[in-house]
């Protein structure tokens, strides 16, 4: 829906916007082939004309983009073989898209009439930080993706895989993680150590939480601290601590040291996760079931439970996250017979750099993908329910 | 009415008074709430609080050398510690007597290693006097002085002496005074020479970094935290997914990816030579220093930052922006005096939650951080595993934790612990 009535621009203002941003990135495409200054003139004089010829013809604009499209790519391609024309493809659908943009004033449609060009410009100049910034968020997780097929044991990209050429990729590292010991063994460890840890939290926090969220307790904020406080103390600090403690009543070392240590730590996440949930309970629904007959038990399993289910997997979800993550408390807390899969990352990371890693990483990745979206599920999933419950 | 003729208290239909019958109904409320919250208390009292007071009392504990030295101890009362000789015969035959039941029960070495953070150089003397007093016979073999001096010259030292003494208490503040970079001398506490100083910088170079790391979140999550809560629910919805990716990714894939491309020969390098904003032969040291660690834990951090934030702008009123704008203010007064004061709650919910995790963070500086961008963290693991001085970790961890301590009353204060939000 359009804000502002906008009409075509002249010829002239396309013309020059364009060749600023034709010279913006001409002066790295020239830097990288050795003239700077060079690629400032071609870029400009290239992305300037294009604006000044195509800002009339805004009413063929579909195949006009399409041939500015496959121009650049074949150009790309001639130039500099597959990895080059990849990048020309995709400068040219953003010169043909960024040309049109500006001749049929479409970026100014949807903003308030009364802004000044000043404050147009600085409206999208704000974007493009923005952007930037989500691109340095996201950036480290997507190099490591492809890197983690790398046919050679370098950690950065090697020209083959920069040419596309198959032979620079692989399965090797993935291989190497599938069949060597020291990593499955990792893995099993992970495996065993987090879901029991996820149960005792789940267990005991979703109780506590019930209790904590009834209208009357006493000393509520100090029980409250004392809950959090595995979340706020320092990780080192807690390992310390478990580490003299632990090796003083023996379960240093011990499968059960390690699950007690991480169940502790992931305790605050299931109590802030399940009490948050438990905010939006409605009380009378209990009062109901006790009613028509439910004794406590009935009214837990069949009343409560279902309600604030969605809460209790999320924080389990954290929990057993927190558990599967978790690498100082293990370091000091476990011996090498509880070697977890971030800890044998970590060795990994600081004695030999094995490109194996990459190849965990991007597994991890993808587990992190499937956690995160059904913690959003089920967030949608309880808005709905409470949503529906009277209030 | 008639129900004012009626004196005394109101009752239930039990025909208790309704004030002691509600009271009951409270009680027995509270009990259950607490018997709910009982078994996760104890659970935790148990695997994390009682762990963190037995660091406490570590980093005070001295109870090894009036344990083993009995005495020694005793004996060494009598001795002026300044007058500048050694002890006499009797102190050194109570020494001798000690150390012959130590040496057999094999934990001589260990007062040695204890003596020895204090003093260089007594472990060996402990460890040589060990073996030679196991062959003596205490009753028969005196006078002991001249025997040990012979075994190490160190027994002829009054300094070595005056640790003994020094340290002979079964409390003992030497860890702390170590921690701040303090020594016991002649006349109480004293200060390390300048050159020695090592944890007063350590700690100097957290705090500065953690400052840096807060400041470097709050200047890069500001904006995306506005264009999350300004921009319509769908869009803001599929951005948030790339924030929360981060913030669900395993901390060891994100540091990995950053020692990937922070490396010499890594991608960020490349990418600027291939660029020529960078000379092949001047690749920037991002990495194994200060900037490593910065940038890696900013962007690690970054999450606890935006998410706060976010939520806290959600609810400022975009309308006052535009009627402080036509009431005449510019852009810039507009944001200045009435966007900034709304959003400072957020500000400071996400600084404190950044500052803390930061001051304590051990993972990344250990592996990004090389010698120059490690953490007090750091050393703390490396006096729990490689040097086993844990009195000297505990003490550092003690002051660590007051930090975090403070910081995190400041935060309850501020935010209160029941309005984390997490996702």
């Amino acid at each position: 829906m359009a804000l502002t009535p906008v009409e075509n621009q002249t010829p002239a203002f396309t013309g020059a916007v364009a060749a600023a941003s034709g010279a913006f990135f001409g002066l790295f495409v020239g830097t990288a082939q050795g003239s700077g200054f060079l690629g400032i003139l071609i870029g400009a004089v290239l992305l300037g004309a294009l604006g000044f010829v195509l800002a009339g013809m805004t009413d063929k604009e579909k195949p006009l983009r399409w041939a500015i499209f496959a121009g650049f790519t074949a150009a790309g391609l001639l130039m500099g073989g597959l990895a080059a024309g990849v990048v020309g493809a995709l400068f040219g659908w953003f010169a043909g898209w960024f040309v049109f943009w500006l001749a049929t004033s479409r970026y100014r449609a949807h903003l308030a009439p009364y802004l000044t060009p000043g404050q147009v410009l600085w409206h999208y100049t704000f974007r493009v930080i923005c952007g930037s910034i989500f691109v340095f968020l996201i950036t480290p997780i997507l190099v490591v993706m492809p890197l983690s097929f790398n046919a050679q044991d370098f950690f950065t990209f090697t020209p083959e895989m920069l040419r596309f050429d198959p032979a620079g990729y692989s399965l090797k590292h993935y291989q190497d993680f599938f069949t060597s010991e020291s990593w499955q063994d990792a893995l099993w460890n992970s495996v065993r150590i987090a879901p029991m840890a996820t149960v005792l939290s789940v267990g005991f926090g979703t109780l506590a939480a019930i209790g904590l969220s009834q209208p009357h307790v006493p000393f509520r904020r100090a029980i409250m601290a004392i809950l959090i406080s595995p979340m706020i103390v320092p990780l080192i600090i807690s390992a310390a601590g478990m580490y003299f403690f632990y090796s003083r009543i023996g379960l240093q070392g011990t499968y059960m040291g390690v699950v007690l240590a991480h169940a502790a730590l992931g305790i605050p996440f299931v109590i802030i996760t399940v009490t948050a949930t438990l905010v939006g309970f409605d009380r009378s629904l209990t009062r109901a079931a006790a009613n028509m007959g439910a004794g406590p038990v009935t009214t837990f399993f069949r009343v409560q439970m279902p309600l604030i289910l969605p809460g209790v997997i999320s924080g389990g979800l954290f929990a057993f996250i927190t558990s599967f993550d978790e690498v100082v408390v293990v370091l000091f807390v476990g011996s090498a017979g509880q070697k977890t899969l971030p800890w044998q990352m970590f060795t990994g990371l600081r004695e030999q750099i094995s490109p194996t890693i990459l190849a965990v990483a991007t597994i991890l990745v993808v587990i992190s993908i499937g956690l995160l979206a059904t913690v959003e599920m089920l967030r949608r999933h309880s808005e709905r329910m409470r949503g529906m419950s009277p209030t | 009415m008639s129900d004012t003729t009626q004196t005394g208290p109101v009752l239930a239909a039990d025909g208790t008074p309704l004030k002691r019958s509600l009271a009951r109904a409270l009680r027995m409320q509270k009990i259950r709430a607490l018997m709910l919250i009982a078994p996760l208390l104890l659970f935790v009292l148990l695997t994390f609080i009682l762990p963190i007071a037995d660091m406490l009392f570590r980093s005070v504990e001295n109870s090894i050398v009036p344990d083993n030295l009995p005495r020694t101890v005793v004996a060494l009362q009598d001795w002026d510690a300044n007058s500048g000789e050694i002890p006499d015969e009797a102190v050194f035959t109570a020494l001798a007597a000690d150390l012959k039941i130590a040496a057999e029960a094999k934990i001589h070495t260990r007062i040695g290693s204890r003596l020895n953070y204090e003093k260089p150089g007594i472990s060996s003397l402990f460890r040589k006097a060990g073996r030679r007093v196991k062959k003596w016979d205490i009753e028969a073999d005196g006078p002991f002085t001249e025997q040990f001096i012979k075994i190490g010259k160190g027994w002829g030292d009054p300094e070595v002496w005056r640790t003994i003494k020094t340290y002979s208490g079964t409390y003992t503040n030497g860890y702390f005074l170590n921690a701040a970079d303090m020594q016991k001398g002649p006349d109480g506490a004293e200060w390390r020479p300048e050159n020695e100083q090592i944890y007063f910088t350590l700690f100097k170079r957290t705090m500065f970094m953690s400052l840096v790391i807060t400041v470097s979140c709050i200047v890069l999550a500001y904006p995306v935290a506005w264009i999350l809560a300004n921009l319509p629910a769908r869009t803001a919805n599929l951005l948030m997914i790339l924030v929360l990716l981060p913030f669900w990714t395993s901390l060891l894939v994100r540091t990995s990816a950053w020692k990937v491309m922070l490396q010499q020969q890594g991608v960020i390098n490349e990418v600027l030579v291939w660029l020529g904003l960078v000379a092949d032969d001047s690749r920037l040291q991002l990495i194994n220093n200060q900037t490593g660690t910065i940038i890696a834990m900013t962007h690690i951090l970054l999450p606890f930052m935006i998410l706060p934030m976010y939520s806290v702008m959600q609810t400022i009123n975009p309308t006052y922006l535009r009627a402080a704008k036509s009431l005449g203010a510019t852009n810039w007064t507009a944001f200045w005096w009435v966007y900034i004061p709304q959003s400072v709650p957020g500000i400071g919910a996400g600084s404190i939650l950044v500052f803390i995790l930061s001051i304590g963070y051990y993972i990344t500086p250990e592996l990004v951080g090389g010698t120059k961008g490690v953490f007090i963290s750091n050393r703390i693991a490396f006096h729990i595993s490689t040097s086993l001085n844990w009195g000297l970790a505990a003490a550092l961890g003690t002051i660590l934790l007051a930090v975090v301590l403070l910081l995190y009353w400041a935060y309850d204060k501020i935010v209160g612990i029941d309005n984390v939000k997490l996702g």
